[in-house]
């Protein structure tokens, strides 16, 4: 945390007092102060969806409970901590920025994600990383199944175990698994670690700060097979 | 949509709260279900009798005209608890198939809800807050219970086809889902003499289960072949006279979570439900697995 960050006032908003779900995103959509980046504390969470959706500034939220579907949902800038569970679509087509989960993550989070870096302390559910297009996501647990499912771009990071199909019909997003892999999608493989890819999951610990050693990690990446159809494959990859 | 709820009490001593803590589950899935919702409460059994939940789906019931029916047609004793719309009948007797079969000719405007010693149950169109408040929730005690809230998609919005669907004896089921093929598990049961009230596809998943235990299947067994049988999305919540059981399919399309403490355990689709209950702070919170079938008991 900065110096002015630091500085800041703290805003509150209770979640559970009636109204108070649109109010914080009314104020996190339209009144955020640009001079210096506000602190935001959100209680009594118990759930509800969407908190935090939508931001498009520097702002620090912290979320003291679990957060239902689509918390930091499009996130562009903000850092959102949820000191607790989320639900499905945690950080979905998040574009920059940090959002945290403390504990585990519900169904498809990060989806479609451009660009920020997602951490998920605890497990993530099914899907993490679908459609991923470009940003970050750290897993410090286990992964579900059909994770990284046709990601374009981006990298994931899982500190645990993967499910079943990981990285099924990859296009160019890279995944890098500690654990053991259930089983491969379509058209995924394991590839030797280079240099850059050492670099790339020191990177990704340090961001999450989580310590593994990088070497323990696997690379797993598209055979490219899918990028061009083949009558004679008998649709088997 | 749909939202699932159910909870357990581990501790008798929290039995009588049953209602007070299912009420506020059952509302705080009004989004995923505001067209009408069910209760299915398991309380504890009265030696030799049975309890039938009634609904009157149209026009005025007569509820003694239907026990006096009963009483002249059926041997043993037989009383019951009159509602609006709903009743429970108790009765001594065994012969629940003639009771069946009796108001089938001679009230077919009634609906028969759910048999066994230990279930109840209330299902009807509206709100989770309405009904609740229309049934008095609340105040029910017992030792588990079944609630669901639905958000139709494959059948029309009628009390009789709203959740919790039941077969057998103290057997319930809700889903959060749609089955694909419940004309095909239709065909294949009802040459078996398995008779369907509805043309829901959650009706044909409960009848498919409670078929499959009544040719001796343990609930694992039963949702083994289930998986096979059934095709669809799914989360299957299930209530037997004793304990719960929680499935979710292969692809966990369809959310849960479970809430687990030294008094109960709490199921639902989302922990917005869970929220309110006593220790949940403490809880141990989890999703079920895709494909993993977990059961509690009520010891």
């Amino acid at each position: 945390m900065n110096a002015a960050a630091a500085a800041a006032p703290v805003k509150e908003f209770d979640l559970s007092q009636s109204g108070n779900l649109r109010a914080l995103n009314r104020w996190l959509h339209r009144e955020l102060p640009v001079e210096c980046a506000p602190r935001v504390r959100v209680v009594n969470p118990d759930g509800a969806h969407s908190i935090a959706a939508g931001v498009d500034g520097a702002v620090e939220i912290d979320v003291l409970g679990h957060a239902g579907y689509y918390v930091a949902g499009m996130n562009k800038q903000a850092r959102v901590t949820v000191h607790g569970n989320a639900g499905t679509g945690a950080a979905e087509n998040m574009m920059s920025g940090l959002v945290r989960i403390k504990g585990f993550a519900s169904n498809s989070a990060g989806a479609s994600a451009h660009g920020g870096c997602l951490v998920i302390e605890g497990d993530a559910s099914l899907r993490c990383g679908i459609s991923l297009k470009g940003g970050d996501i750290v897993v410090g647990g286990s992964a579900g199944s059909f994770t990284a499912f046709m990601a374009q771009a981006g990298r994931i990071l899982i500190c645990g175990d993967a499910g079943e199909a990981l990285g099924d019909s990859l296009y160019e997003a890279v995944i890098y698994v500690r654990g053991k892999v259930a089983s491969l999608g379509a058209d995924a493989r394991f590839e030797p670690m280079t240099e850059s890819d050492l670099a790339a999951v020191r990177e990704l610990l340090a961001i999450a700060g989580f310590d593994h050693d990088p070497a323990s990690f696997r690379r797993v990446a598209s055979a490219r097979g899918l990028y061009h159809w083949n009558a004679d494959a008998n649709q088997e990859y | 949509m749909c939202g699932i709820v159910g909870l357990l009490l581990k501790n008798p001593g929290w039995d009588r709260l049953l209602g007070e803590l299912l009420v506020p589950m059952l509302t705080g899935m009004t989004e995923r279900g505001p067209d009408s919702a069910g209760l299915a409460v398991f309380g504890q059994p009265t030696e030799g009798e049975t309890k039938i939940s009634l609904f009157q789906l149209r026009g005025e019931p007569d509820w003694g005209l239907l026990q006096r029916t009963v009483s002249e047609n059926v041997p043993g004793k037989h009383g019951l608890l009159p509602g609006d719309q709903h009743a429970v009948l108790l009765t001594t007797s065994s012969k629940v198939d003639a009771i069946r079969t009796l108001l089938r000719e001679r009230f077919p405007a009634v609906a028969l809800l759910s048999v066994g010693s230990r279930i109840q149950l209330y299902k009807d169109v509206g709100t989770p807050a309405e009904i609740s408040e229309r049934y008095g929730f609340r105040y029910f005690p017992g030792t588990h219970a079944v609630g669901h809230t639905r958000m139709a998609t494959e059948s029309a919005v009628t009390p009789d086809r709203a959740h919790p669907f039941t077969a057998g004896r103290d057997f319930c089921l809700v889903h959060n889902g749609s089955l694909s093929n419940p004309h095909l598990v239709r065909r294949k049961l009802e040459p078996l003499g398995i008779h369907f009230e509805t043309d829901n596809d959650t009706e044909a998943a409960c009848r498919y289960l409670e078929w499959r235990m009544r040719e001796g299947d343990a609930i694992d067994q039963a949702i083994e072949k289930g998986f096979e049988a059934l095709d669809g999305f799914f989360t299957f919540l299930i209530g037997t006279a004793d304990g719960l059981a929680l499935v979710r399919d292969p692809f966990a399309c369809k959310p849960a979570i479970v809430a687990e403490t030294e008094d109960y355990v709490a199921i639902s689709s989302e922990f917005r439900s869970l929220a309110h209950l006593p220790g949940v702070s403490q809880a141990k919170l989890f999703e079920p697995q895709p494909r993993t079938i977990y059961h509690w008991s009520r010891a």
